[in-house]
This record gives structure tokens, C-alpha cells and sequence, in this order.
């Protein structure tokens, strides 16, 4: 009896310390989630009538969006969801995977002090904040007293303006930078992960670096590849950081979709469109959970098979 | 095939000195065990000789050829790792194939000399499944497969045996000793079951903290261990040891201790020279020298309680606890007749005891020319 009591007033208890956490995710991440999808079919807007009596338009926020006629346009939805794609493929795959896989196969043959060195400063990039970040590098890139021109000078090669000629590609390599933390720390547990017998075996036998990569590692740390593409695709699908550098310019050259969001509900104040993208770029997200859940499964079934 | 010459060989981690400073040359077609306790430095050794490790001091040689300082890939060896190191996305024949593969051996070639070594071993069947798939031995074959896929100089073993079940291991250690005998194959094996040294070796390298104590054939090491701790180490149950004071008088040298008693015996030179060192020796008896003493006659004999009597079928192991609280335990043929409550003695044969001195060395036999 005591004890059936005890269990109460320990769920009780339970309950009672969840509720902070509770009330703050239920307003600032559950309600909002659903607001949106409301706020996507009506017209609402920050100003004008529309902003106290917002009403119901149906499918017109999200047909706007693809109507044929302006969805190429400069500045339009097709080429900011084109611009995205780009620079996922960039900056996340080919930039943080691929980055982040090489850091860590590095580090395994360094001393123990120079590995720590390596992924502290790599680390530094990854948790540093945006403002902070931002600074630095306009600092790094500026065009008459910026690091990068200096060493380009040092080179002999002309200096540039990066963030005006080189907009996409500086915005590719400083998002390759700021997250290739997160892959090497995943891939460094993964590679601890594989009895050293293995690579071992592979040594005495003659394998060369590359053949242990192809042949051993990466067959072993599938899974980790999968869960590593699939979270680090949807971070810089949402990332909104490079507007601190270009602010989705010049010319909408950077405008990828948060900051084309941003621009549609917060600078021409159209909540109501704005919000439809916002369902429009869950929806993509959530594909790619699916897609990732998919193959987590698959590669826990050939993993129960090995 | 070749030999093996370890020359000096040392290796320090920052102050601490895992192996002191070994030499050890291992004849072509020997099959070496190093023996020791866990953290005696045998692995370590083992994976100098593969190039897993770098020595910190001395050389070694594969075939006459220094490959101190050469990559693993240059030594032309094949290991074999405790955990088998079978790739588990790869089919056993991709695991045994591997080498080959990785040599740029043709496809078709490496299908034939996969499919002739896992003839050899038993495996021929299982080419298609995976390491999951199979069972332990089966496992344990695999990767001797895939070491003796490509012909090496010298084979490696590190603990190959000790993830299989007893009798699986007896299994495999026969037909281990097989294949190395009737291919004439060059291996060094490290193991802490003396019985596997035992039973495979030519000759052992008994290793204590960084040092080999003892390098030779297996009986010889079991006849004569150099040391206290190799008589302590080799055997099952090891050799009793009996801490003894010696006494010498007209009638020769008595050697007495707790629950001891023998007649003096006759000395020889090397016993007189242990002897003007100290009066402190140690008593070595196998238990199969040792046998119930019958009635009172018996000159050479230890007197204790009963603490255990083990029947094993073919054998009994009967263990007393003598007075200072040391056991000893005999193997007797078929059963004893003693009962757990009372007072026994063994009695033995002086012939057959092994002496140590004060500093655990052994004392060479009256018969011998002391060697060292």
C-alpha cells in the first residue's frame, strides 16, 4: 500500500518537475508548429487590414508560390529552392561529410596531444557563435585589410572582394567550415568504433590507406555515413547563418530558402506566404526523414544479418 | 619459410620498460610459443615481429633480412589475431580472398587458391555465408585460412585459441599442430595456457615482466625449469613448491620446513655452492611424483590436513594444506582413498625433486653439468 503510494506521489513529483519544460516546448515549439500550417492558408500580414482580420484564402499562398509565371523569377521561389539544392550538395555532402570524414581518418594516425589540438580548433568553428562568427569572418574577408587578401597578396595573387565576386561559393565553404565539427566527431566514433584487429589484419596483408577506407571502413560505418547526411542535409536546408555575411545578396545570388522565407514574412510582411514556404521546407525536411529512417532500418537489417 | 632472429630487442613506453631486453632466434620450420602471464610483454613481442610495433632498441631479422624499421605489408608475414579480425560485410571466401586481393591477384586465381586452403581446413562449404553465420572453430579456421592464403615467411599467433570453448580448443589445437608440422611452416604463438605451449611447441620462450626466463624444448622445461616462477607457471596443477632449510651434518644436507621431512641427502658441487649463499632453498615435487605414504616407512614425506580430493576419472587430485598454510597437490592414478577430515602425508622420491635456491634459481642436479 505504502509502496502503491509511494509510486504516486514519485509520478506526481515526476509530472511537477516536467511542467517548466513542458509549458516553454508547448509554446515555443509545438503551438508554433501548428500556427504555421493555420497561418499558410490565410492572407495574414504584419500591416494593413489583413494584419487584424486576417481571412481565410485556401491554396492561394502555396499556388502563388508555383504559379508558373513568376516561380523562375528573379528573386522567386524556383530559384532559391534551386540555389538550396546547390548548396546542400556543396556545402553540406561534397563540403561537412566529406570534410568531416577526412578530418577524422587524419586524426586516427596523430599523436594524441595533436588530435586534441586538431578537433579543438575544428570544434572552435562549430561552437562559436553566429554573431561572433560573422565578424570574424568579414573581418577575414575584407577586401583591402582582410587575412585571406594578405595571404593572397603574399601569393602574388590579386585580392577580391569574396563576399560581392565569389558570393555562393564563399557562402558554400564558410557553412563546410562552420559544421564539419559534428561530422568529424561522429565519424572519429565510428572509425573507434572498428577493433583495431581489423585495420590490423589489413596492415600485415599490404592494404594501402585508401584500400582500408574502401574495403573495411566505410562498409562498417554505413550507418553512421547515412545518419550523418541525412541530419547534417536538413541543418543547412534551415541554416539561416550566411545571411549574417551577404544578407541573400547581391542579387539574390545567396538567397537560399530561409533567407528567402525571412525576406517574403519579415521585409514585404506577407506572414500568410511566408508561412506556406515554412510547410513547404518542413515537408522537404520531412522526406528526408523518411527517406532516412528508411535506410537506417535497412542497415539495421543487414547489420541483425552480419 | 625462414627464421626469425630477435637481436636485443627493447621497448619503452615513456619510462616504463615493457620489454627489457630479449634475444630469441627461432629456427626455420620452428614453432615457438611465448609464454607467459597477462602483461609479461609476449603480445608486444609478437607485434614487433609483425611491425605492428616499433622496438625501442635492438633489431630482428625474418630470413636474414633486418626489417627492424620495415612496414608490416614488407615483412611478409601472417597473423592471426585473437578475435579472428574477420570482415563482417565480407563472405568467408572474401575474407580468405583478401590478402590476394589486395596483392592484385586475378579474380579467377584467387577464387582457386581460396577455394584449395579452405579444402584444407574444413571450410570449403561455407564459402558463401558470413563470419555471423558460422560457428567459432569455424571462425578460428577462416582466419587461419585467410593467413595461409598467401605464402608468408612466418606465422603470427596472438592467442588464436583462447575465444573458442575447452573442447573446441583441444580440437583446434591438434589440427593446429598438424597443419604447422606437415607444411613445415615457421610460427610463433603467443598464449598464457601453458598447455597449448605444451602441447604445440618445439620450443618455449617462457617471458616474466618484460624478460624471456626460459627458451627451451617444451619437456626440458617441464623437467628442468630455470625458476621457481616457470615451475610455478608450467604444468596443470604446476610443480608444489616448499619453502626448506638446509642443514648440513656428517651424515650430508637435511632440508627441512613446515610439514617436510627428509633424510639428508648426499651433496654435489652445485648444491655446496647454492648452499654458501644462504641455508634458504626451495623444494620443487611434480604431483605426479608424489604418492599416499604407506605406513611409516617413508624417509622423504609432507604432512598435512586434507583440504581437497578431486576425482577426475582417470586421476585423482588430492590437495593438503601443510602447516604454514601452503598446499600441495598430488596426482594419483584412479581414486584415493582419503577422507576430508583426516591428517595425510605424501611420501616422493629425492631423485625426482627439483631445487631452488635463495633467489628462485634452479640448482643443477647431481648428475649435470650445470649449463648456466
Amino acid at each position: 500500500m505504502s509502496s502503491l503510494r509511494g509510486a504516486n506521489v514519485s509520478s506526481r513529483t515526476g509530472a511537477a518537475f516536467m511542467t517548466p519544460a513542458a509549458l516553454l516546448i508547448g509554446l515555443f515549439v509545438v503551438f508554433p508548429f501548428f500556427w504555421i500550417i493555420a497561418v499558410s492558408f490565410s492572407n495574414r500580414s504584419l500591416l494593413g487590414a489583413n494584419a487584424l482580420h486576417p481571412q481565410f484564402v485556401g491554396l492561394k499562398n502555396y499556388l502563388d508560390l508555383f504559379d508558373p509565371a513568376t516561380f523562375w523569377s528573379q528573386g522567386g521561389f524556383g530559384p532559391s529552392l534551386w540555389l538550396t539544392i546547390q548548396f546542400v550538395v556543396l556545402s553540406a555532402l561534397c563540403g561537412q561529410v566529406l570534410l568531416g570524414l577526412v578530418l577524422a581518418w587524419i586524426s586516427r594516425e596523430l599523436s594524441p596531444r595533436a588530435k586534441s589540438l586538431l578537433q579543438g580548433i575544428v570544434m572552435l568553428a562549430w561552437i562559436l557563435p553566429d554573431v561572433v562568427v560573422g565578424f570574424a569572418w568579414f573581418a577575414y574577408l575584407d577586401r583591402d585589410a582582410g587575412t585571406l587578401n594578405q595571404l593572397l597578396h603574399g601569393l602574388h595573387i590579386p585580392a577580391a572582394d569574396f563576399l560581392i565576386e565569389h558570393p555562393f561559393l564563399t557562402i558554400c565553404v564558410f557553412n563546410a567550415w562552420r559544421g564539419a565539427a559534428f561530422s568529424m566527431m561522429l565519424f572519429d566514433a565510428a572509425l573507434q568504433s572498428i577493433p583495431p584487429s581489423y585495420l590490423e589484419t589489413a596492415d600485415v596483408v599490404g592494404a594501402s590507406s585508401w584500400q582500408k577506407l574502401r574495403d573495411i571502413v566505410l562498409p562498417l560505418i554505413r550507418g553512421h555515413i547515412v545518419t550523418d547526411l541525412i541530419l547534417i542535409t536538413m541543418w543547412t536546408f534551415n541554416v539561416f547563418t550566411p545571411f549574417l555575411l551577404t544578407a541573400g545578396g547581391p542579387s539574390f545570388e545567396t538567397d537560399i530558402l530561409p533567407i528567402y522565407t525571412y525576406r517574403i514574412a519579415f521585409k514585404s510582411f506577407e506572414f500568410g506566404k511566408g508561412a506556406a514556404i515554412g510547410v513547404i521546407v518542413m515537408l522537404i525536411n520531412l522526406a528526408f526523414s523518411l527517406v532516412y529512417l528508411r535506410l537506417a532500418q535497412r542497415g539495421l537489417r543487414a547489420g541483425r544479418k552480419t | 619459410m625462414a627464421s626469425i632472429q630477435l637481436d636485443k630487442i627493447g621497448k619503452s613506453f615513456g619510462a616504463i620498460d615493457t620489454i627489457r631486453e630479449i634475444d630469441l632466434a627461432i629456427g626455420d620450420g620452428e614453432f615457438v610459443c611465448l609464454l607467459g602471464p597477462s602483461g609479461c610483454g609476449k603480445t608486444t613481442t609478437l607485434r614487433m615481429i609483425a611491425g605492428l610495433e616499433q622496438p625501442t632498441r635492438g633489431s630482428i631479422r625474418i630470413g636474414g633480412r633486418d626489417v627492424t624499421h620495415a612496414q608490416p605489408k614488407d615483412r611478409n608475414v601472417g597473423m592471426v589475431f585473437q578475435d579472428y579480425a574477420l570482415y563482417p560485410h565480407m563472405t568467408i571466401a572474401d575474407n580468405i580472398a583478401y590478402p590476394l586481393k589486395v596483392r592484385g591477384v586475378a579474380e579467377s586465381q584467387r577464387r582457386e587458391k581460396t577455394r584449395e586452403i579452405a579444402d584444407v581446413l574444413h571450410i570449403g562449404e561455407l564459402l558463401d555465408r558470413l563470419p555471423a553465420q558460422i560457428s567459432g572453430g569455424q571462425q578460428q579456421r577462416t582466419s587461419l585460412a585467410r593467413a595461409l592464403v598467401h605464402p608468408a615467411d612466418a606465422f603470427l599467433f596472438d592467442e588464436p585459441l583462447s575465444n573458442l570453448d575447452a573442447r573446441m580448443r583441444v580440437e583446434a589445437r591438434a589440427f593446429l599442430y598438424h597443419l604447422q608440422r606437415s607444411r613445415g611452416m615457421t610460427a610463433v604463438y603467443v598464449t598464457h595456457d601453458q598447455a597449448e605451449a605444451m602441447a604445440l611447441s618445439t620450443r618455449i620462450a617462457v617471458m616474466c615482466a618484460g624478460d624471456i626466463v626460459q627458451y627451451a624444448p617444451p619437456l626440458e622445461i617441464y623437467r628442468r625449469p630455470a625458476t621457481t616462477f616457470v615451475a610455478g607457471f608450467v604444468g596443470d596443477p604446476p610443480m608444489n613448491l616448499i619453502a626448506a632449510q638446509a642443514t648440513r651434518s656428517d651424515r650430508g644436507i637435511a632440508l627441512r620446513g613446515a610439514g617436510l621431512g627428509m633424510s639428508p641427502l648426499a651433496s654435489w658441487p652445485a648444491l655446496d655452492r647454492a648452499l654458501d649463499h644462504g641455508d634458504r632453498v626451495t623444494v620443487g615435487v611434480r604431483p605426479e611424483h608424489l604418492r599416499i605414504a604407506a605406513g611409516d616407512d617413508a624417509s622423504n614425506e609432507m604432512r598435512g590436513k586434507l583440504y581437497a580430493n578431486e576425482a577426475m576419472g582417470p586421476e585423482s587430485l588430492v590437495t593438503l594444506c601443510l602447516d604454514d598454510g601452503v598446499r600441495v597437490t598430488a596426482r594419483l592414478f584412479g581414486d584415493a582413498p582419503v577422507r576430508v577430515d583426516g591428517e595425510v602425508a605424501f611420501s616422493f622420491d629425492a631423485a625426482q625433486i627439483t631445487l631452488f635456491d635463495a633467489r628462485g634459481m634452479r640448482i643443477a642436479g647431481p648428475g649435470e653439468t650445470p649449463s648456466t
